[in-house]
């Protein structure tokens, strides 16, 4: 339990900055609001106000947030095979061209369906 | 350069010479993909679904699709049976991928058991004969598109332009490949991995219901919300069971539970405490436990198998339990057989509350759908009583319940999307009545389908029974055989009582009519009385195969 206390002292600093700072801001700080201080930031979609009765708002945004991660885990994952490509040998070049073949289907699917087009 | 800046400050300082000379040799890894190709073979077909998804013109995706689901698959069960001949389901068997996937009887007998439950239901999925025909297109249970709002502009314009989703064969076969690794998954992490990769295409299909769509949808998000929280359970209990062994290996727990495994440091901290190791384990059989729909973890299943769309429940019913009670059995006889005494308790209970809730809830419903779910959640009871005998007889049996039980279910949710009114399925069982005047034939199959679920001789339901109370029996369970067949007699009562509002009642004026289906949905249903009266009649070649291939490899 002793090996833990740091990251309990650590985790109880963090959250009590955290708190202090959100606080003290309310607090002390200058209300002043216009439309693009409320706006979201830099982008994504408008959360408030919710379509009155249940109506549609645009997942686009998502769908392309979504892509990207697809992508940014392929990345990940070809790191350390890149660093390490000379000691996997063949084996570890075809597993990873079968990695890259199915993210790839998928792509192929997203672009052929329409997923990339904005509007 | 380096002598003075180890000399500036003492947080860091520079390595050794000799330490960088060469990057650390890597093992190199193998698969052996001859071994694993039934799995791959489901993988491959999925893929190229998508790719036809991708590319074919809309006119030739249902013929595509079907083709390649049917043609996968069938090749799979090839590859799994020359697997089996080769002897990997008893002399041969090992652990394939570095120790990631067993190639052993039971995941072979399960995988079996998957892809032709998954090829039954390609045929249910894949009939188009029970809508009636719309705007000229044939049109199957599945939504027109499923981004529309349900009853808005958008939909109705798919609907005349005759879409479908075609998608759903692919998702079935992700999912299907998910289902194969689950019960031969031989490291927690494989389980994991497995488990999402089943549960995900799961989600989307529950969604996709032509007809009663919200409700559908609604199935769908209560089945992603409880499933993902189920998911967190088992991934939470499989960091403690690694922080109690220090592998993810089942053989490698399952030293360390036994106390033969080599001492480390790093374990000698471990060791010794239970806590971590009982957490830990019942958080991951709780995980797998909700995917069985075993009580208290049932909560979800009928209202996901009510507004899923039926060939969807069919399969979910079927291939999830085949999945789960084959991960459940390998994680509670190879992890954790050192752990009986803690465990054979628990599991006790909850047999006896699975069955006995089940079948008396059933009692109530009104709804042919809901019925088939809570009749579920009460076989599922049945079989835990088979995996509490801890025996060889007692995989066997399970293994042999779970064949018996899977293929009646899929042939009994294929009557259900038969029978139909204005507004597609008439689930509601008042319409029911008197089904049995109007189109005997039927109603005469359905009643053999619930006569081997209440586990009347003569059907497979008895065979299967009889050998799951045989087993839990041998193993010292009688008290829990009493309460199964109390149960049973409970559930015979509602299963009966269908059969005789189906047969002794008068026929409602404006009752369903019963919808001629395509030969798909024929064989579905045709192949589930044979099931049915082969495991009933003449079980033993069936029973022997199961006992063959009882034996986990560790």
């Amino acid at each position: 339990m002793n090996a833990y206390a740091p990251i309990l002292v650590l985790g109880g600093l963090g959250a009590g900055f955290a708190i202090f700072s959100v606080v003290m801001a309310s607090l002390t700080g200058p209300k002043r609001y216009n439309r693009a201080k409320l706006d979201a930031y830099e982008c994504g979609i408008e959360p408030t106000p919710q379509p009155a009765g249940g109506g549609r708002f645009p997942i686009k945004y998502y769908l392309t947030a979504m892509l990207f991660i697809v992508f940014d885990i392929e990345i990940v994952f070809l790191y350390p095979w890149a660093v390490t490509f000379d000691a996997l040998g063949l084996f570890g070049l075809v597993e990873m061209l079968l990695f890259v073949l199915t993210v790839f289907v998928a792509y192929a699917y997203v672009w052929r369906r329409g997923g990339l087009e904005w509007d | 350069m380096s002598a003075t800046a180890a000399a500036v400050h003492s947080l860091w300082t520079t390595r050794a010479l000799a330490d960088t000379a060469a990057t650390p040799a890597i093992p190199t890894p193998h698969i052996e993909y001859a071994q694993l190709s039934p799995v791959l073979i489901v993988f491959g077909a999925a893929v190229l679904g998508v790719l036809i998804e991708a590319f074919a013109p809309r006119a030739a995706r249902y013929a595509g699709q079907l083709a390649v689901s049917v043609v996968g698959l069938a090749a799979a069960f090839a590859a799994l049976v020359a697997l089996a001949a080769d002897g990997y389901a008893q002399g041969r068997s090992h652990v394939a991928a570095m120790g990631a996937v067993a190639v052993d009887g039971p995941a072979l007998f399960l995988q079996g058991t998957i892809v032709l439950i998954a090829l039954v239901a390609t045929f249910t999925f894949a009939e188009r004969r029970l809508d009636p025909v719309a705007h000229g297109n044939r049109v199957d249970s599945f939504a027109a598109q499923g981004s529309a709002v349900p009853g808005g502009e958008q939909e109705q314009k798919a609907v005349r332009a005759g879409f479908t989703t075609t998608e759903v064969f692919p998702l079935l076969l992700f999912a299907v490949a998910g289902m194969m690794i689950f019960p031969a998954a031989d490291d927690l992490l494989t389980l994991f991995v497995s488990l999402e990769v089943f549960s995900l295409p799961l989600y989307l299909l529950c969604a996709l219901a032509r007809r009663r769509r919200l409700m559908s949808q609604e199935a769908s998000v209560k089945y992603f919300l409880l499933g993902a929280f189920s998911s967190a359970i088992l991934l939470f209990g499989i960091a403690l069971l690694y922080g109690y062994a220090g592998t993810v290996s089942y053989g490698g727990i399952a030293d360390v539970v036994d106390g033969t495994a080599k001492l480390t440091p790093a374990l000698a901290n471990t060791t010794g405490n239970d806590a971590l190791l009982l957490i830990g384990g019942a958080m991951v059989v709780m995980g797998l436990l909700f995917k069985v729909a075993a009580v208290p973890f049932h909560m979800w299943t009928p209202d996901v198998y009510q507004g899923a769309p039926t060939p969807v429940t069919g399969f979910m019913a079927a291939a999830v339990k085949v999945a789960a009670f084959g991960a459940l059995l390998r994680l509670l006889y190879v992890v954790l057989p050192g752990m009986r005494w803690d465990w054979r308790p628990v599991m006790w209970g909850v047999a006896i509350v699975t069955m006995v809730v089940g079948a008396i809830i059933a009692v109530t419903q009104t709804d042919v759908k809901r019925l088939l779910a809570y009749s579920s959640i009460a076989h599922a009871g049945f079989l835990l009583t088979g995996v509490i005998a801890v025996s060889p007889s007692g995989v066997s049996s399970v293994l042999f319940y779970l064949v018996a039980y899977s293929f009646v279910t899929l042939g009994g949710f294929a009557v259900v999307t038969l029978v139909r009114d204005a507004g597609g399925e008439a689930t509601h069982l008042s319409k029911w009545a008197g089904l049995g005047r109007r189109s005997p034939l039927l109603a005469a199959v359905f009643a053999v389908f619930l006569l081997s679920f209440a586990g009347i001789p003569l059907t497979a339901g008895f065979s299967g029974k009889f050998a799951v109370f045989k087993a839990a029996a041998q193993g010292g369970a009688v008290p829990l055989v009493v309460v199964g067949v109390i149960s049973s007699a409970i559930a015979a009562f509602f299963y009966i009582r269908v059969i005789v509002m189906m047969f002794f009642q008068e026929p409602q004026p404006q009752g369903p009519t019963v919808a001629i289906p395509s030969p798909l949905t024929s064989t579905a249903i045709a192949l589930g009385v044979a099931v049915t009266l082969v495991l009933g009649v003449a079980p033993q070649y069936f029973l022997d195969l199961a006992g063959k291939a009882g034996v986990f490899v560790r």
